[in-house]
């Protein structure tokens, strides 16, 4: 039966592909009670099962537990000697806002302006974009569609990566307000005849007071007769009565510090984004609660005189002190590498981070960082079937194959783009 | 016109003493004077190693008449005593732009690029400039030449400090009485080149260092041809270039690696360069002396940076702050080396500057003879002027300097600085020096004062018994006034002092007491001045941390060397029939692999217990961008001309990184701004090397192609557009008519005449398979087009790099023997990537074409073993088969397979010890060699950055100690590191 489901669902867009740009087409809610049998579960939480009994129905998990035990139900999928993972979660990303990166048309990441609060990335997010759909045959099937730029970017939203349109795909609207911290350092601007390089920006503390004045209006503005209408500071209620949080984008340990007493002082759910100097201050954060986005594991250090492997490390230094730590993955052709998120948390791992921790990183510890860890992260009763099959190890390349996946109980298409072009020139060479 | 102006200062300068002038007078009557100024009783440096202790100089009509002891001194003379100070040639400084405005950069940022020349009758590149002579814009800054004349100078060679060649310098005294046709000496006194373009034109090319080296190599063989006659044109620039070429050819190189480069560009052409250096040379003493050259070098050492802020501390990288802690050593180490050189006083702000900085360095171990050569016969000679100035020796300018004393000594005086027979004064030097500890005696009361200070700004401390008395001191033409206040604390009265100060040991003058009552006070010096001695037992002892190889973050003191190693009981991928080897033994000898096998005697050779790990040959990176000081020259549609190999920047912390990713071998390509780029060069990694050994030792020669967006410049900017190619269709033709010029080329080149062209010899080795072609490429169209192109030519694309779309066209790439060096996963980056698949190696591989996974990043290069998983990943490659994609494959597109790329008897020892299976995430590797050397190892690293720990520590804690000794700081700042791409231009 579910080789029936496949096989339909792979003509259905081998058809549709024929046609158009389009993506896959999405899944079909949820019929039929469905039981993975006998794979290894990573619960995501730390915990792993052998030979696992996962049952879940109207896209719920409805039970989990060791074969013998659990009783399964519907139809059941062997997964024998598999992997079976609760869905990759991929924050801070600009999926569905850029489809070719130096195509302008194509870009909807950065609204002009510094501080825009009420700028919303849902609205623009493209749930056909080509790009999105390959990150789901790695396990990304969550992500936060987050502005870019200014000093306020704007409002994120959290959404699953099979979906018709942005309200489909929503998980959790405005879930957050994103920030650029100012810099404690700054680039000479040479074409000016400043000298090159980065040097401690004398501006710093004045846009520290510019941010406070903007709160400090807003609160001004959210407590009176709110007339006329302030766009910016109306999108700021939901941060200032704790139902949104507040992105730090933020790098060094002075601004982190910074960032934290602001969020104290204002009364802020803070996580701090990017965080390159975030291990320098690890037990104030542990301290104060502060979760960290934690940047791309694959990148090289920012200065000469720090170890080679910094950055693969970092999410193990905070881990072991106790800091709740995801990954994120913005950068350099961000979109496209986002599913490559996996295997940043298997760089770590590679460092002497425990494999079940490291797989917390995208998984739980994102959820809850998000504020959706009632909903997804991990493999527990009543959270939503987001989860897939792996052939094995899902954080190493080698392994990570994957054979299916859903998201709240729907199964998806595996199938891209780019493993059509795959068959299809393999047939033209081939004959297969 | 212009040239018997030039004549007419020619016959001037060299006018005998006694001429007749020819000038009319309407002023008032004639008068000559011609009068002999005898300086006696000094110490005379006529040269710096003759010292005259007791000694004359005599100088007549700008020059020196006689010098030396016991010269009788003519009757008519007006003697000068000046016993007990002393007379030192005045400085020359032959790197300097006296007098001359550099044109400012005009036009509009945005506008269109300039391809042309924009001038006519001249050379096709604006920014050879040989005709430039400064005595057509020359202006005698008269607040300068203090300046310099303050800081010692007596003569500058001023050139235009603009364009690649710069035209001639001129020899200017700093003579500030007299007119330019006294003070020029010579209008034609070198010639200088640099790197830089010129302000003047807004043509592109070059955009890059290799470009500018380029363009100075066909310069050269241009003027050769033109010379010969064989211009169809006239061409002012390659004249003037022709009729320069006898003068000193002084090259602005820049930095250490470029002075390298630079001085070999000299020996293709017969060429001795003078160098000036930035200061750096110390740092690879060895190959300065190499190049025979000598140097002119700057003393601007940089101040301490400002780490008080422990964040911006974080800021200052190792490398910087080891420079500020050595580079006052760079003079003494070029001079223990015997290399000649030069100061200049380029690049120094304040002629106080100049003076600490020249302490300084003699602090830091510089004999103080060398010191006055550098700045008086060296610059003579390098200049060829040591006829004219440099000593005191009769016939010679009349520039010479009095001062107090020892005139490295820091409280030395430069009393007067003659120029050309004028003084320029700045301190009076009949004036006593006051500084010392003084018993004054004012009605019965004795006061200690403590005069010190610089004669400028004496500073006084008056005391009477333990009380501190506030004061202030005046000093000016030998009259001294002190006041201070009275011992009675309780009110603020003041008693005052003047007097003539006849000598320091004793004077005596009046005294107003507090009262208004005058009396006399006598002052009686106990002791000199005592801040000599402090100040110089304070930096008589400077700490300079060893120098390591980089001499920045994870360089070593000492660069590791070849061993013999046994690898006992290692999981041996061999890249060979063999496949992969449980067990294994593999012996490294004499940096080559002599046997594989199992229970191998180790004989002399270093034991690797490998048990549980892999060992497998070094990752090989067909497509990278580090270790290089540019990428792209963008100024052409072709740049075959130049070469990669000019700009390896053998520094880059990335070389350290790639090694600690198993790289042992990448292709430092030409970027991607131009379908033809240029030459790429080879390189092993030999991390702490120069340029030069790190190239890898006899590869094929390789060159970068580029089609697609990037050449036809799609993402840059709406200004671009006219530059062919800007399409596909234009792509095809460049090439077309670029192999077609190079048969014509060929063909002309048979006939014996011809004019050497660079570019066309690199195309012609392509066409005649000795140069191999890497190609930057995405779309099948262009891909197909490319091959049928060469076809057509009869040569073979060896390569085509990134090549996404290369599984559309796999069968016709195996059919033309192509390899595919391809990216394992991206896409969606640009337009032209919309169908690149992960796929790709995999089909391409299927197909039986060659195929790397290549970086094109300085990060990814250091995972490409995870990258090479991506192949199972995508496509189920067999593991075996997908970790040749990182090894044996791309050296098979390199032509280097016969020496590296798998583990074979006999090949080459580049190996990479993991600690697990190498295609894992979970990989790590533990030890990385190359030819038997161990240039990474996982234990020594840690050694390394515990070494960065300490050194940095007691850098920051010196520099603390010198903000607090109150010296000056410099804001902390960091370099600008930038990572490059294919498409990264720096312009």
């Amino acid at each position: 039966m579910k080789k029936h489901i496949y096989i339909y669902t792979l003509c259905l867009t081998v058809l549709c592909s024929s046609l158009s740009f389009a993506q896959q087409t999405p899944a079909s809610e949820q019929k039929e009670t469905i039981s993975i049998v006998g794979a290894t579960a990573h619960i995501g939480n730390g915990q792993v099962i052998e030979n696992a009994v996962i049952v879940f129905e109207n896209g719920k998990i409805i039970r989990i537990g060791a074969a013998g035990t659990t009783q399964t139900a519907g139809k059941v999928i062997d997964a024998k000697g598999k992997h079976v993972y609760p869905g990759f979660i991929a924050p801070n990303s600009t999926l569905g806002l850029v489809e070719v990166d130096a195509v302008r048309a194509s870009r909807d990441q950065q609204e002009t302006g510094s501080i825009n609060p009420h700028v919303r990335s849902l609205i623009a997010y493209n749930t056909e974009s080509k790009v999105i759909e390959s990150c789901r045959p790695n396990g990304i099937l969550t992500a936060q569609v987050t502005p870019r730029g200014g000093r306020v970017s704007g409002t994120s939203s959290i959404v699953q990566l099979d979906a018709w349109n942005w309200e489909d795909a929503v998980i959790k609207e405005d879930d957050g307000i994103h920030m650029n911290w100012p810099r404690s350092s700054s680039r000479g601007r040479w074409w000016l005849g400043e000298p090159r390089g980065l040097r401690p920006n004398k501006n710093y503390a004045k846009q520290l007071q510019d941010i406070q004045d903007v709160f400090n209006n807003a609160v001004s503005y959210l407590n009176g007769t709110k007339s006329p209408k302030h766009l910016p500071f109306e999108a700021m209620a939901g941060l200032l009565n704790g139902t949104q949080k507040l992105f730090v984008h933020v790098d060094s340990e002075k601004g982190i510090l910074d960032a934290i007493s602001f969020a104290k002082k204002n009364n802020l759910k803070l996580v701090i984004v990017g965080g390159y100097s975030a291990h320098k201050v690890a037990t104030t954060l542990r301290q104060n609660n502060v979760p960290v986005l934690l940047h791309r594991t694959h990148s090289v250090p920012k200065t000469d005189d720090e170890d080679y492997d910094l950055s693969y490390k970092k999410a193990k230094i905070l881990t072991d002190a106790g800091v709740l730590v995801g990954l994120e993955n913005s950068g350099q052709m961000e979109r496209m590498n986002t599913r490559n998120l996996p295997f940043l948390a298997g760089t770590v791992a590679a460092q002497g981070l425990d494999k079940e921790k490291a797989l917390q990183l995208i998984t739980s510890n994102t959820a809850k960082i998000l504020g959706i860890d009632d909903q997804l992260g991990t493999l527990e009763v009543g959270k939503d079937a987001t989860l897939f099959i792996s052939e094995g190890d899902a954080l190493d390349m080698r392994t990570n194959i994957l054979t299916y996946a859903f998201i709240q109980g729907r199964m998806l298409s595996l199938e891209t783009h780019q493993t059509k072009l795959w068959k299809r020139y393999m047939n033209k060479f081939e004959g297969k | 016109m212009r040239k018997s102006y030039l004549l007419l200062l020619l016959v001037l300068c060299s006018l005998p003493t006694f001429a007749q002038d020819y000038f009319p007078k309407n002023d008032g009557v004639k008068t000559e004077q011609h009068t002999i100024t005898a300086f006696t009783n000094a110490k005379i440096y006529v040269t710096p190693t003759q010292v005259i202790d007791n000694g004359t100089l005599l100088i007549q009509d700008g020059k020196v008449l006689q010098s030396g002891a016991n010269i009788s001194i003519p009757k008519n003379a007006t003697v000068v005593d000046l016993t007990g100070k002393s007379v030192y040639p005045s400085f020359i400084d032959p790197f300097s732009d006296f007098g001359l405005k550099k044109p400012k950069r005009n036009g509009n940022w945005r506008a269109a690029p300039q391809y042309d020349a924009g001038r006519e009758g001249y050379y096709w590149n604006d920014h050879i400039r040989p005709e430039t002579n400064p005595i057509q814009s020359f202006v005698f800054d008269t607040k300068k030449a203090t300046n310099l004349l303050k800081a010692g100078f007596g003569t500058v060679n001023t050139h235009l400090q603009d364009g690649i060649v710069r035209g001639n310098g001129m020899l200017v005294a700093l003579n500030t009485k007299d007119d330019n046709s006294i003070r020029i000496l010579d209008n034609r006194s070198a010639q200088y080149l640099s790197y830089q373009k010129s302000n003047a034109s807004k043509q592109s090319y070059p955009t890059s260092l290799m470009g500018s080296m380029a363009l100075i190599r066909q310069m050269y063989h241009d003027a050769d041809w033109y010379a010969k006659g064989n211009a169809k044109r006239q061409d002012l620039a390659l004249e003037a270039l022709i009729a320069n070429k006898n003068l000193v050819q002084i090259f602005h190189s820049g930095n250490k690696h470029n002075s390298i480069k630079t001085d070999a560009i000299g020996d293709d052409f017969g060429i001795q360069y003078v160098l000036v250096g930035d200061g750096t040379e110390y740092e690879n003493i060895n190959a300065m002396k190499a190049t025979n050259a000598a140097f002119i070098i700057p003393i601007n050492f940089p101040k301490a940076y400002d780490v008080s802020d422990p964040y911006a501390a974080d800021l200052v990288e190792l490398e910087a702050m080891k420079h500020w802690n050595q580079s006052p050593s760079n003079p003494k180490a070029l001079a223990d080396k015997g290399i000649m050189f030069s100061f200049t006083m380029h690049d120094t702000k304040t002629p106080k500057d100049f003076k600490n900085n020249l302490l300084k360095a003699i602090s830091y171990g510089l004999d103080k003879t060398k010191a006055l050569e550098a700045l008086t016969t060296i610059p003579a000679k390098l200049l060829k002027q040591n006829d004219k100035i440099g000593t005191l020796q009769k016939g010679k300018q009349a520039n010479f300097l009095i001062t107090s004393g020892d005139i490295f000594e820091k409280k030395t005086i430069i009393y007067e600085n003659w120029v050309q027979g004028n003084p320029t004064v700045f301190n009076d030097k009949s004036m006593k020096d006051v500084r010392g500890k003084y018993d004054v005696t004012v009605a019965g009361d004795t006061y200690n004062v403590t005069i010190s200070g610089t004669p400028e700004k004496l500073k006084a401390q008056v005391q009477k018994n333990a009380l501190k008395l506030g004061s202030k001191i005046s000093y000016k033409d030998n009259w001294l006034q002190l006041q201070f206040t009275t011992p009675d604390t309780t009110k603020t009265e003041f008693i005052r002092l003047i007097s003539r100060v006849n000598t320091a040991t004793y004077f005596s003058g009046k005294a107003i007491l507090a009262n208004g009552v005058e009396t006399t006070f006598t002052a009686t010096q106990k002791e000199v001045s005592t801040t000599k001695a402090k100040d110089d037992k304070k930096e008589n002892t400077p700490t300079v941390m060893p120098i390591s190889y980089p001499n920045g973050a994870f360089g070593s003191k000492t660069l590791p060397q070849q061993e013999d190693v046994l690898f006992r009981n290692a999981t041996v991928w061999t890249n060979e029939k063999d496949g992969i080897l449980q067990n294994t033994d593999v012996l490294v000898k004499d940096g080559k692999i002599v046997r594989i096998g199992k229970n191998l005697s180790a004989g002399n050779a270093k034991v690797i217990d490998a048990t549980g790990k892999h060992l497998t040959a070094g990752v090989i990176d067909e497509h990278s961008h580090i270790a290089a000081f540019a990428i792209n020259e963008a100024g052409h549609n072709s740049t075959a001309e130049v070469n990669m190999a000019d700009v390896v920047d053998p520094e880059d912390v990335d070389i350290y990184r790639n090694l600690a990713g198993g790289v042992t071998t990448i292709q430092l390509l030409h970027g991607s701004a131009n379908p033809i780029g240029g030459r790429s060069a080879i390189l092993s990694l030999r991390w702490g090397r120069t340029a030069d050994e790190m190239l890898f030792k006899n590869a094929d020669g390789f060159i970068k192609f580029a089609l697609g967006e990037n050449v036809k410049q799609s993402n840059w900017g709406d200004t671009e557009t006219t530059r062919f190619p800007q399409t596909r269709m234009g792509v095809e033709q460049v090439f077309t008519d670029y192999f077609q010029r190079a048969k014509e080329y060929e063909a002309q080149k048979k006939t014996g005449k011809y004019r050497y062209d660079i570019e066309m010899e690199t195309i012609l080795e392509i066409i005649n398979s000795k140069r191999f072609v890497s190609c930057h490429s995405y779309v099948q169209s262009e891909i197909n087009m490319l091959m049928k192109v060469a076809n057509k030519f009869g040569f073979t694309i060896n390569t085509f790099t990134h090549i996404l779309e290369g599984y559309k066209v796999a069968d016709k790439m195996k059919e033309h023997g192509a390899g595919g060096s391809t990216f394992s996963d991206w896409w969606a980056y640009k337009y032209e990537v919309n169908d690149a698949i992960p796929y790709n190696g995999a089909i391409m591989h299927s197909q039986g074409v060659v195929v790397a996974f290549n970086s094109d990043d300085a990060e990814m290069s250091r995972r490409l073993n995870q990258e090479a998983a991506k192949a199972v990943k995508y496509g189920g490659v067999s593991e075996e088969e997908a970790w040749k994609f990182v090894t044996l494959n791309p050296a098979k597109l390199l032509h280097i397979d016969d020496k590296v790329g798998s583990i074979k008897t006999g090949k080459q020892a580049d190996l990479v010890l993991w600690n697990t299976h190498p295609m894992s995430v979970y990989a790590k590797a533990e030890k990385t060699m190359i030819e038997g050397t161990f240039y990474f190892d996982i234990e020594r690293d840690v050694a390394l950055r515990r070494q960065i720990k300490e050194e940095r520590n007691e850098l920051i804690n010196m520099m603390l100690l010198e903000k607090n000794k109150g010296m000056k700081t410099q804001p902390a700042k960091k370099k600008d590191k930038v990572h490059n791409h294919c498409d990264t231009v720096n312009f």
